[in-house]
């Protein structure tokens, strides 16, 4: 799946990043493979997102995080 | 070797608290120097011990050698210059370092000695990251140091290793063959499990104040008045200093005028040099505490949740959220402003930004509105404590941002550009202000405004002294005479030869000569006016105002109707009246397309506006 389609508070791990213009930008603040993803805040009207990354928090457009494949490690469950 | 200084570069990621680090090692002792050939400037510092003196030079924050903006180009630079630095300083956010290594290993590659100086090391405590410092030392092979740059721990330490002997990096970042990204990265991995662990993860209070910072609705409110707090205040702080400016100015002419011989020399300095100077001068306080307020802003990272929260409206007139910056700062002055767009990544983005910023409502149309405002504007309150005038004020603020917005979306159509633009930024954790960097930061941008603009404001006045106070013989030879009247000077005939063309917006030959007088700074509008209505004291406000009042056209009506004085407004709202600005504009395009551009359509739009207004009005 993509990281767009990703909940608030879920949990993923980075699968794949497709080519575009953006993809080195993205692999330069720390977008790899094997790296757990969070997303955490979306701004006012969905766009864009901010993802914790790591140990930080990186914000993109839904456009850039299309472009992002992930796994999803936790279904979220309402507890 | 002894010959050329021993050169350190400070380099990091942004936020990383190299400002601080670099404000704290060279105690302040730094100068700026610009690059030759670019508008690209460096900051040098010097450290000291004892006899012996480094020169530090720092660097815009950087996430990779592949730079992306304009900025980032600019902090790679140093890497390339003859001689090459002798050694790189690194500095990295312990509580990030994973990402912060990242450009550290692509550096590591160039055979050029480091040391690594961890920062933010309370942040990392309190997140419960523990670093193994003699370990990552080993690994590495050079000298690694925790420092806190905010309050100075452990810099002492590092500065004498700035001294000491310096080792180029042995640890192989990726492979001999691949240089990837992924590799890269695998590499910082295994290096960080080998030299880190985390003990418990707790929350940083960042989550708590974004919840309300990028809210929907709360977001854009707490947004509104943070900026109708900035703006209230530097109105009310900046009146002080610059009355104390002003008199300070008033007293030194009167001083000039009796200790200086009578003369054309006299009066090219008190008119020309003085009253130029002066023009500079006063705008001082208030750019300097608009700038103020938006370094903190930038500082305490609340600026980039304004950027996370306006990207999406600002994407669709062709701008993007690092926009809110250089539009923001257009309110003060828009050189240092249009100097803020270099963190800009796409180009088209950066362009549109820089077109448009001149139509945010600078300082010099403040004392220009304030005078029109005054004269046609009842002081009657409508809501409240909100007078008539202040929401006229705030209009005109309103309307100049507008009009910034549909510019822009017009230049999104015809600018053609293929690469796409993204807004992938970092959103740093909240902290508390470093003063230190603020200050020296709102010094910069007061700075390139006095040196910028200064000049080209000063040699203008000079020569619109000139074009004033003299003008050409009667008996139509060639020669010059001091003119008589303003009527008859050059500036009086270049007035009456536009008049034409300005009278169906309202404005007659001495407006005419106002506008042109404009063209050094908008505000050069009040001291014409004064000159015109020959009002002795230049800041003599209400006697300016009655005089201008009482006069009257041919047909007895009054020159200044609502109708004009509307017109006059809208004409300054929008017209490109600041050369300063277009050369800044030619610098930063590198190009003398874009500024002619800017003038032409800002002129046609304020020809255009007047004219509405005027019609409608009279």
């Amino acid at each position: 799946m993509r990281l767009t389609e990703l909940p608030i508070g879920s949990i993923a791990r980075i699968s794949s990043i497709e080519e575009s213009p953006y993809k080195e930008k993205l692999q330069e603040m720390g977008c790899i493979a094997g790296v757990l993803v969070k997303p955490i805040m979306k701004a006012p009207f969905g766009d864009p997102i901010a993802f914790e990354l790591e140990e930080y928090t990186l914000s993109m457009r839904k456009n850039e995080a299309h472009s992002v494949q992930v796994n999803l490690l936790n279904p979220l469950f309402n507890s | 070797m002894e010959n050329k200084p021993f050169k350190i570069v400070l380099v990091g990621n942004p936020n990383c608290g190299k400002s601080s680090l670099f404000n704290n090692l060279t105690k302040l002792k730094q100068k700026i120097t610009n690059v030759p050939g670019t508008t690209i400037e460096n900051k040098v510092g010097t450290v000291s011990k004892g006899k012996q003196k480094i020169e530090l030079i720092d660097t815009p924050g950087t996430y990779s050698f592949n730079p992306k903006s304009l900025d980032e180009k600019e902090a790679i630079r140093v890497f390339f210059e003859d001689p090459p630095p002798n050694t790189i300083l690194y500095i990295a956010d312990a509580s990030n370092l994973k990402r912060n290594l990242f450009y550290f290993s692509q550096l590591s590659q160039h055979g050029i000695p480091m040391i690594l100086a961890l920062n933010m090391t309370d942040i990392a405590d309190f997140k419960g990251f523990e670093i193994d410092v003699e370990r990552l030392e080993k690994e590495l092979g050079i000298r690694v140091f925790k420092i806190n740059a905010r309050t100075g721990e452990g810099v002492n330490t590092l500065k004498e290793a700035l001294f000491e002997d310096q080792f180029v990096p042995h640890y192989q970042f990726g492979s001999e063959n691949d240089h990837t990204h992924e590799s890269h990265y695998d590499s910082i991995g295994k290096l960080l499990n080998k030299t880190t662990k985390i003990k418990t993860k707790r929350e940083l209070i960042t989550g708590k104040i974004d919840a309300f910072a990028t809210h929907p609705i709360l977001g854009y409110l707490i947004f509104l008045l943070v900026l109708l707090f900035i703006f209230q205040s530097v109105f009310t702080l900046a009146s002080y200093p610059m009355d104390w400016i002003e008199n300070g100015f008033g007293m030194l002419s009167e001083y000039l005028a009796n200790v200086l011989p009578d003369g054309w020399v006299k009066k090219l300095i008190i008119h020309g040099l003085v009253a130029g100077i002066a023009g500079v001068v006063v705008f001082v306080p208030q750019i300097a505490i608009l700038f103020f307020f938006m370094s903190l802003l930038e500082d305490t990272g609340y600026m980039a949740r304004v950027s996370f929260i306006m990207d999406k409206m600002l994407r669709g007139l062709g701008l993007s959220g690092k926009s809110v910056v250089p539009l923001l700062s257009g309110a003060a002055c828009a050189i240092p402003a249009i100097m803020s767009t270099r963190n800009i990544e796409n180009w088209k983005d950066r362009l549109i930004t820089i077109m448009v910023t001149p139509l945010m409502s600078c300082s010099a149309r403040l004392p220009v509105y304030t005078l029109l405002i005054s004269m046609a504007i009842p002081n009657t309150p409508v809501i409240g404590f909100i007078s008539l005038q202040a929401l006229v004020m705030l209009s005109m603020y309103v309307l100049g941002t507008v009009a910034a917005l549909i510019a822009a979306v017009i230049f999104k159509w015809f600018i053609k550009y293929n690469i796409p633009s993204y807004f992938i930024m970092e959103l740093p954790v909240y902290h508390s202000p470093r003063w230190g960097n603020i200050w020296v930061n709102c010094w910069q941008k007061s700075r390139s405004f006095v040196t910028e603009a200064g000049k080209i404001i000063l040699i203008i006045s000079v020569v619109l002294w000139f074009l004033a106070s003299y003008g050409p013989k009667t008996d139509q030879s060639l020669s010059i005479q001091e003119s008589p009247s303003l009527e008859q000077s050059y500036a009086g005939h270049f007035g009456k030869a536009i008049e034409p063309s300005i009278a169906p917006i309202g404005f007659d030959w001495k407006i005419g000569i106002a506008l042109i007088t404009s063209f050094a700074a908008r505000e050069v509008f009040v001291g014409t006016m004064s000159t015109i209505y020959s009002v002795g004291d230049e800041e003599d406000f209400d006697q300016l105002r009655e005089k201008m009042k009482k006069d009257r056209n041919q047909n007895g009506e009054p020159v200044y109707s609502l109708a004009v004085i509307l017109s006059l407004m809208v004409f300054y709202a929008f017209a490109m009246q600041c050369m300063s600005t277009l050369a800044v504009v030619y610098k930063e395009t590198r190009s003398w397309k874009w500024p002619t551009i800017q003038f032409v359509y800002m002129t046609v739009l304020a020809y255009f506006g007047s004219w509405v207004v005027f019609s409608i009005f009279s």
